[in-house]
């Protein structure tokens, strides 16, 4: 039988897979797709234990979480088009130009 | 009659601050004239409030408003108009007045006229608080008002450099109202200290609550708080050990002089121990300490006087001696006869002064008496100002000085105080000394001027009719004598010379009067004919002992301001720059390195702020961790 546990287990899983993406990438596209990673461990979570309470709250932020990423990749992939054109790499250590 | 009480009051305020609109612009003599005005009518105010008590005998009280109101402290702003007072007040607002007619003639040449007049009033407004307020607290204020305007006032010519003492015993007007200010801090910490004492003890501050209440009091509470009180008095009356600031207040303008430091602020101290007679008449060691102490200063004081050389000097050091009769007379109980000299003296005090600054004024602000000689001729009416003023400072009948001053020392003898009587009656000869040989030396002998091409002339026509209202009453106060004892006796004990004195009076009257006599015979003889020097006399170790006033600026400028000046340099070198600077720099620069450091994180590098970002949120989830697991 697959409990709440497992869900969970899958979910940290998920995350830090995301996290270590988002952490070791260097190309920005990569940390787009760890986010997105991240944000749909999230989203397990919220499902696995929304349905454990019997509680429809947490699905319904799940799909928020799926609509606002989903318009958060619109406008990411946007910028990251006009930043590509404007500097030809999307490496972040290339990409340093602010540094203190 | 109540509204009078503060026109008497509020006049010199308003004469101050209108003068004080004016403060930066350049010299208005209508200025001058709107501020005597206004004294002239607070002076009005106060004869006939004096005439009003002295009719009735009733003393007028009135409360203007609540100042301080809280828990058990009610402290009003409540004005008292009775028998000491009213005298003071009139004294005060009449040599005011004329000091300020006066100061239109001596001021006229000073690009700060205004601002001297919104001082001056000022000044009388602040005496006018001191000597009517009905409460400990009000006389506080009064008291460190005068202080606030003497300093203005004596640093008036803030601008003037500093002199060396050794050539000219002379320092700068600023340096000399610092010395006022901060000796008379000293003084003002044991007046502070008494009027706790008092408070604590009796829970008011009000005079006729306090005096009530004394015989609750035990002795030692008692004594405590007289000699508070009596430390305040002898900083504002310049006694010995404080008396130093006095003759160095003479830097100040001489109008100043002859109103603050002769007639009215240094017989503040005076008058305090009158006012708070029953506290220092239940205290018999107290009053014999100032009636003692008072006695060392007439002679101490008198004995600088003989050889001092410059004019105003003298007049400030026989100030001081006449403030030791009248602490002696306060001291040996007889009050009333202390509130006396207060009057006379205040009157030809101020008129010597005045004389004194015309002097000044002729000889172009030249103040060393072997320098003059011969200026009767050019100046007749100064002349008799300051030998009629003399005369009575030397107790020659019937002037005003004598009454006073015979009653004085009548009284130390009808105490049986023979070695203070002896004191006072040998006083009383050196006062007629210094007071003439200054007289000789500046009006009579040769005109030793005319080396140093000074040319003098006489003050104008109406700053001398001014002066003849002084002149006036140095010569005629003592007729009053008897009015003036029934008056303030139905305030103050009563003070009567007991069967034997009385038979005496004659001739003690005739010692003190051969004495004064005497003195004034020695000084024509020696110095009326001009100017002999005598260097063994000038050589010896007394002349020098007398001449640097007994060495004391010299002591306290070597065990006070050099080792405070010391241990300021050491302080500085050590606390403030190695601990104080050391802490503040060590935490700015701690910050500035912290800044410094962390500095390199930013590296414009997404990726590792992204990483920062995550360790911080690590550090958050631990933390959160942490404090579930503990508490």
């Amino acid at each position: 039988m697959i409990g709440l546990n497992h869900y969970l287990i899958v979910s940290a899983l998920l995350f830090s897979i995301g996290l270590v993406g988002v952490l070791r990438r260097r190309n920005l596209l990569m940390l787009f797709f760890a986010t997105e990673v991240m944000l749909n461990a999230v989203n397990i979570a919220f499902a696995a234990i929304s349905h454990y309470y019997n509680d429809l709250t947490g699905q319904m932020f799940a799909f928020f979480v799926i609509a606002i990423a989903a318009s958060e990749v619109a406008v990411g992939l946007g910028i990251l088009i006009v930043l590509y054109k404007k500097q030809g790499s999307l490496d972040l250590d290339e990409l340093a130009t602010m540094k203190g | 009659m109540e509204n009078l009480v503060y026109v008497a009051l509020f006049a010199p305020l308003i004469s101050s601050l209108f003068a004080a609109l004016f403060g930066m612009s350049p010299r208005q003599t209508f200025v001058g004239i709107v501020s005597s005005v206004l004294l002239f009518v607070s002076m009005l105010a106060s004869l006939i409030l004096a005439y009003h008590v002295y009719q009735t005998g009733m003393p007028i009280h009135v409360t203007m408003m609540e100042w301080i109101s809280m828990g058990d402290l009610f402290i009003p702003f409540g004005f008292l108009v009775d028998q000491v007072s009213v005298t003071m007040m009139s004294v005060v607002t009449l040599v005011s007045t004329v000091v300020h007619v006066y100061s239109i003639g001596y001021m006229d040449h000073d690009k700060s006229f205004n601002r001297f007049f919104s001082y001056l009033s000022a000044f009388v407004f602040s005496m006018m608080v001191l000597v009517m307020s009905d409460n400990f607290a009000g006389l506080f204020i009064g008291w460190e008002g005068v202080g606030v305007c003497s300093w203005l006032l004596i640093g008036f010519w803030y601008h003037k450099p500093d002199q060396s003492r050794e050539e000219n015993p002379s320092i700068s007007p600023s340096w000399a109202a610092n010395e006022a200010f901060i000796v008379n801090r000293i003084a003002d910490l044991g007046m502070l200290v008494g009027i706790f004492i008092l408070y604590w003890n009796v829970g008011s501050l009000q005079y006729d609550e306090v005096f009530a209440a004394l015989p609750n009091l035990s002795e030692s509470i008692l004594t405590a708080a007289a000699l508070a009180l009596f430390i305040g008095a002898m900083g504002k009356s310049a006694q010995f050990p404080l008396h130093t600031w006095l003759t160095d207040a003479m830097e100040g303008p001489t109008p100043v002089s002859a109103l603050i430091h002769a007639a009215t602020m240094v017989t503040a101290g005076v008058f305090l121990v009158i006012r708070a007679n029953p506290l220092f008449s239940m205290t018999p060691e107290v009053s014999f300490f100032i009636a003692a102490l008072g006695t060392f200063v007439a002679f101490f004081a008198a004995s600088m006087a003989l050889v001092n050389r410059d004019l105003k000097r003298i007049i400030a050091f026989s100030t001081l001696s006449q403030l030791g009769y009248m602490f002696a007379a306060a001291g040996l109980g007889a009050y009333w006869i202390a509130l006396f000299h207060l009057g006379a003296h205040a009157f030809f005090k101020a008129l010597l002064f005045l004389g004194a600054g015309n002097v000044m004024h002729a000889m172009h602000d030249e103040l060393d008496i072997f320098k003059m000689g011969g200026l009767k001729k050019q100046m007749k009416w100064t002349y008799i100002y300051m030998g009629v003023a003399s005369l009575a400072l030397a107790g020659i009948p019937p002037l005003a000085g004598f009454f006073s001053k015979d009653a004085i020392i009548e009284t130390a003898f009808n105490e049986g105080r023979l070695v203070l009587w002896a004191i006072l009656v040998v006083t009383a000869g050196m006062t007629a000394f210094y007071s003439f040989r200054q007289v000789f030396l500046t009006f009579d002998g040769d005109e030793r001027y005319k080396e140093f091409g000074i040319h003098p002339h006489e003050m104008y026509k109406f700053v001398l009719v001014a002066l003849s209202p002084l002149a006036l009453l140095a010569v005629a106060a003592g007729f009053f004598q008897g009015a003036f004892h029934d008056f303030v006796t139905r305030l103050l004990p009563e003070y009567e010379m007991s069967e034997h004195t009385h038979h005496l009076a004659l001739i003690l009257g005739a010692i003190v009067l051969v004495f004064a006599v005497g003195g004034i015979v020695l000084a024509y003889k020696k110095y009326a004919k001009g100017l002999r020097r005598d260097e063994k006399v000038e050589n010896g170790f007394l002349y020098k002992l007398l001449a640097n006033q007994y060495y004391i600026p010299h002591l306290y400028e070597e065990i006070i301001s050099k080792p405070y000046k010391m241990i300021s340099d050491l302080m500085w070198k050590n606390v403030d720059l190695k601990i104080v600077d050391a802490t503040v720099d060590g935490i700015a620069k701690f910050l500035y390195k912290s800044g410094d450091g962390t500095r390199k994180m930013q590296t414009g590098n997404l990726s590792s702020y992204l990483n920062w970002m995550a360790i911080g949120g690590i550090l958050l989830l631990v933390v959160a961790m942490l404090s579930a697991m503990l508490g």
